[in-house]
């Protein structure tokens, strides 16, 4: 695989895990997971409820410690140690900042009690607030400020000790849309400023996809795919992946040839997936990937009929930036397929509902997997 | 990822947790708790329960005799032997307690002390023992005795395991006709407490009727006195020289009505608190559906408030069960003739001294306690899950006639407790009823009647403070350790077991339970039997699990990731518990204190059997006051509790307030 944004190469390993498997009585959360972190980064865990993304955060942690597995933390074996003995920040769902401490004595619980002088340590806090933006709301209580607030105020208490690793366990699900979008750059914004190896938790795919440098999609206590957002989303591993992050249009059909597939009456080239002849497999476009033929803009990929067929359209919905439109041919079967256009394109076009239009699945976009035992 | 699949196949290595400093003193507490309710609840009871099932008889076998009248020793013959030549003793004379003794001289009818007959006594096996004078022997050897001496000799009992005790408790009807008694006492007593509860609840719930906040405080003075007082108050009420004898048309009051009514008094305040947190969690949107329905009012009663507080209302009638057939103050008060369990085990082990029996019967009045404790569990676990549901509160709207019933219904209940209350303080300030009415504090004289006088007062203060103190610290502490520990399940879910037991079991059986254990000479801990200390320890333990509930109530609203943060943060438990958990959970603790202390200062039941001339209490003074015939003086002392227990809720609440603003400044912001 080409990594196309961030090279790790030079990157020193920071967090290893290596064959981790975590076991509630019968049930296996985990299944012999293995994965590096590397330092500076920010990795996310994405995954449906149930996926083990968090047991693996709680057994970085310590928190959960794994039936079997090692973890290693800067070169050191952390795999047995309590959380008090490890080197982390953590930041949870609901904050857990102290009720009856204000902003500033949350911040300071972990400064305290360490030999510090009471100077250096509001020294720390003010610097810490001014970090979360918060300068002014140092002596409020928890209750006094508003979600968002809280899990900056929670982000400043778990940065306060300097921590190496930066833990955080769906810190931006309790919060509302709008508020969750400011905050997602704000601590990705944070993160690389402090350069803190960061690990994050989430089954929110956009938030995965806007803050990670690389994400980590789980399935089932194992790891379908690691890749940066672009890999992830443009080159899936798995259906699993395909399917999880983004919408993906999916057709039953058959191997026919290295790069061929029939689906229905009709065949189509598809990207080399290695499958054997007459193996029943599930083939999948993205919708922005159909293209929509005759326009201007297009006009350089007329000649290539490759691939294109005419299609009926059965239903037109507006989102706003663009339209999505379901389209259907009875050769494909009774499957709708999903288009996303531009407002141009339809206009220029002259696309309704009923009407039929002529697209393109290119090559190159058209994914073919076995189908999934679980979907 | 293919590297790691290569890897896979050899077997990763198993991970041994390493425990922290702080989970290693957390195991320590865990440990110390746990082993403090086995000492102070399960071994006792195991005492306890073994000891129904010890029987002591005289073994005649195992004893042997020689006579020398003056021509030599006659051949050995056994004591069975000799019994059974003279007819003496039918084998039921030979079954005794542990405390048995039998005088040898008895089987020898010609016996004389001056005679110069010469006397030799053996044991065959060494499993017996008798006494000469003081001195303890329980060899084989033949011990040989002049006939002055012979006199001094007693045969002691031997102990087996058996059921006699129970048969003998089954076949004696003055014994098991109290389990008709106490169950029949215990149903009506439950079936009117719950009805007027309800009833009372619903007004307060349900109508915009005034002085609600009043009736409600009115409702909770039972649970500040013993539950005597109301027995003191019927007896100058109905009694043989009742001011209103007349209403009860020449039946007596000592007897099932007395322990009824008094029954009644002491708790009601019980069952109107769980039912009226079960009305009040009723949703307000099933009566707007009901209206909008145009539902009759009855049948909106019958439809939606009764199956939204049958759960509340079988608790409560569960709970009122078991304080009545377990309480032993009122029925001692105004029972009379009327046998019932609790009593039973008094008189058997205080009256008879028969321990044995005191067991059987305590084991008969745990039966029914348990099984009260094991359905109303049952049904609490219900209510829970009705809670969570969101639900809009109802909010009554004014309707005249039903308003006015309401306050009708209330202050007759309200007449009802204040009247008995002041009923008793008068009896305490009138100088000899009914012959002299005139007002005096001569009754407060406690120095000149049996019970203690002014100590028992002062004992009962300072057990009260110490319970509260010693148990609140408990009570918090393990509950802490149960909800907060990681792992150890095994050991959290037998501590929490453990923790629940208290309210099965009996004050009567909690208290013997204590004598049969701590006042074991074998028991290193016997030292503090008779002291102070056992009476703080017995009614913290008496009194465990409400005060456990609470705190792990308020505990579990703390958010569970507390212990996770101050871990990475690199902080010890002990300084989040400090600085976090203690100052949140402040109104709860400050709840189980005086939980405590108004129940120790109240409790009769368990500490009767434990209490030394050094250490009598107030409440057991009222007890024994009353039973020496000083009524007067026994309601003084009563109204005594009364008051301090009001002063201690009114500083109780000054504190809370105080501390709260201090501490709970960030609640309601």
């Amino acid at each position: 695989m080409v990594d196309e944004t961030t090279d790790n190469s030079d990157s020193k390993v920071y967090l290893q895990i290596d064959r981790l498997t975590k076991k509630f009585g019968n049930f296996v959360a985990l299944d012999s997971v293995s994965l590096e972190v590397y330092e500076g980064e920010f990795v996310c865990f994405l995954g449906p409820s149930g996926c083990g993304k968090t047991t693996l955060l709680r057994a970085i942690a310590g928190l959960d410690i794994q039936t079997s597995g090692t973890v290693r933390q800067a070169d050191v074996d952390i795999s047995a140690l309590p959380p008090s003995e490890r080197d982390f920040g953590i930041v949870f769902q609901s904050y857990a900042l102290f009720p009856n401490l204000t902003a500033e004595r949350n911040i300071a619980f972990g400064l305290e009690n360490q030999k510090l002088e009471k100077s250096a340590v509001d020294k720390r806090v003010n610097e810490l607030l001014d970090l979360v933006g918060l300068p002014d709301q140092g002596p409020k209580y928890p209750a006094q400020l508003s979600g968002g607030q809280q899990q900056r105020i929670a982000l400043a208490r778990a940065l306060a000790t300097s921590p190496g690793l930066l833990l955080l366990d769906e810190p931006l699900s309790a919060l509302d849309a709008k508020v969750r979008a400011h905050l997602r750059h704000e601590i990705k914004d944070l993160q690389r400023r402090l350069g803190v190896t960061t690990v994050m938790v989430t089954h929110d795919q956009e938030e995965a996809l806007t803050m990670a440098d690389r994400i980590v999609v789980m399935n089932q206590g194992v790891i379908e795919q690691v890749g940066t957002p672009t890999q992830i989303y443009r080159e899936p591993d798995t259906l699993f992946v395909a399917d999880f992050i983004g919408a993906m249009n999916q057709v039953e059909g058959h191997i026919i040839g290295d790069n061929s597939v029939s689906i229905g009456e009709l065949s189509f080239t598809s990207r080399n997936h290695g499958l054997a002849n007459g193996s029943p497999v599930v083939a999948a476009i993205r919708p922005e990937d159909i293209v929509p033929q005759g326009m201007g803009d297009y006009s350089s990929s007329d000649s290539d009929a490759e691939n294109n067929l005419e299609m009926e359209i059965e239903d037109m919905e507006f989102l706003g930036s663009f339209w999505r439109v379901s389209l259907k041919n009875s050769a494909l079967g009774t499957a709708l397929m999903m288009a996303d256009m531009s407002i141009n394109a339809i206009r220029s076009l002259d696309v309704k509902t009923g009407s039929t239009i002529r697209v393109k699945l290119p090559a190159d976009r058209l994914w073919i997997f076995p189908p999934s035992v679980n979907i | 990822m293919n590297e790691s699949a290569t890897i896979a196949a050899d077997a990763a290595p198993l991970i041994k947790p390493r425990t922290s400093k702080d989970d290693r003193i957390m195991v320590g507490f865990i440990l110390v708790i746990s082993l403090y309710l086995l000492i102070t609840l399960a071994f006792p009871l195991y005492a306890m329960l073994s000891k129904s099932f010890s029987t002591y008889a005289f073994d005649l076998t195992n004893f042997e005799f020689q006579i020398n009248t003056g021509d030599g020793w006659s051949e050995p013959f056994s004591a069975a032997a000799q019994n059974e030549k003279i007819q003496k003793f039918k084998p039921e004379d030979l079954v005794t307690s542990s405390d048995g003794r039998l005088a040898p001289t008895e089987l020898f009818p010609d016996f004389s002390f001056r005679s110069p007959t010469l006397y030799r006594l053996r044991q065959v096996r060494g499993d017996t023992s008798f006494l000469f004078k003081t001195e303890r022997v329980d060899d084989t050897e033949w011990h040989e005795y002049s006939s002055n001496d012979f006199r001094r000799i007693v045969l002691r009992a031997s102990g087996a395991t058996g059921l006699d005790n129970f048969r003998t408790y089954f076949s004696t009807p003055a014994l098991f006709r109290s389990i008709e008694n106490s169950l029949f006492i215990a149903f009506l007593s439950t079936i009117i407490t719950v009805s007027l509860a309800f009833g009372f609840a619903y007004a307060i719930n349900r109508s915009t009727m005034r002085f609600k906040g009043l009736f409600k405080l009115i409702a909770m003075i039972p649970i500040l006195v013993p539950s005597l007082l109301p027995g003191i108050a019927l007896v100058y009420l109905f009694g043989n020289q009742g001011m209103i004898k007349g209403l009860l048309f020449g039946e007596s009051i000592y007897g099932p009505i007395g322990i009824v009514i008094g029954s009644v008094f002491f708790t009601f305040p019980h069952a109107l608190i769980i039912i009226t947190t079960a009305l009040a969690i009723s949703d307000g949107r099933l009566y707007e559906a009901a209206t909008a329905l145009r539902t009759s009012r009855w049948r909106t009663f019958w439809t939606v408030t009764i199956p939204g507080a049958r759960y509340g209302l079988i608790s409560a009638a569960f709970v009122v069960f078991n304080l009545v057939i377990t309480d032993f103050g009122l029925p001692k008060v105004i029972g009379g003739q009327y046998n019932m369990l609790a009593v039973d085990i008094y008189k058997q082990v205080i009256g008879q001294q028969n321990f044995e029996m005191g067991a059987v019967v305590s084991v008969v009045l745990l039966i029914p306690a348990l099984l009260a404790f094991g359905i109303d569990r049952y049904v609490q676990k219900k209510q829970v899950a009705q809670l969570s549901a969101r639900s809009v509160p109802f909010v009554p709207r004014p309707h005249k006639n039903f308003d006015r019933i309401c306050l009708g219904y209330c202050s007759l209940v309200a007449i009802f407790i204040v009247g008995l209350i002041a009923v008793c303080q008068y009896a305490a300030l009138i100088k000899f009823w009914p012959y002299n009415l005139s007002l005096s504090l001569v009754n407060y004289n406690f120095k000149v009647m049996d019970g203690g006088g002014w100590d028992s007062y002062t004992n009962s203060i300072q057990l009260g403070l110490y319970t509260a103190l010693a148990g609140t610290i408990v009570v918090f502490v393990g509950a802490y350790m149960v909800e907060k520990i990681n792992g150890f399940l095994a050991t959290r879910s037998a501590f929490q077991f453990l923790a629940m037991m208290p309210m099965a079991i009996p004050g009567m059986v909690l208290g013997l339970a204590y004598i049969f254990f701590f006042n074991n000479p074998d028991n290193p801990l016997n030292t503090i039997y008779g002291t102070l200390a056992i009476m703080v320890i017995c009614t913290v333990t008496h009194f465990y699990t409400v005060s456990h509930l609470t705190a792990v109530t308020a505990l579990k609203q703390m958010d569970r990731e507390f212990e996770s943060v101050a871990a990475s943060l690199k902080q010890p438990f002990h300084r989040l518990f400090a600085k976090v958990t203690v100052p949140v959970c402040l109104p709860s603790i400050l709840d189980i204190s005086i939980y405590l202390f108004v129940n120790a200062m109240t409790t009769v039941s368990a500490v009767i059997f434990l209490y030394s001339p050094d250490t009598t209490l107030a409440s057991v003074a009222v007890l024994n006051m009353d039973d020496a015939g000083d009524v007067a003086p026994a309601a003084a002392m009563g109204m005594m509790i009364f008051y301090t227990n009001v002063c201690a809720r009114l500083i109780h609440q000054f504190v809370s307030r105080n501390l709260v603003r201090r501490t709970q400044a960030w609640r309601g912001l």
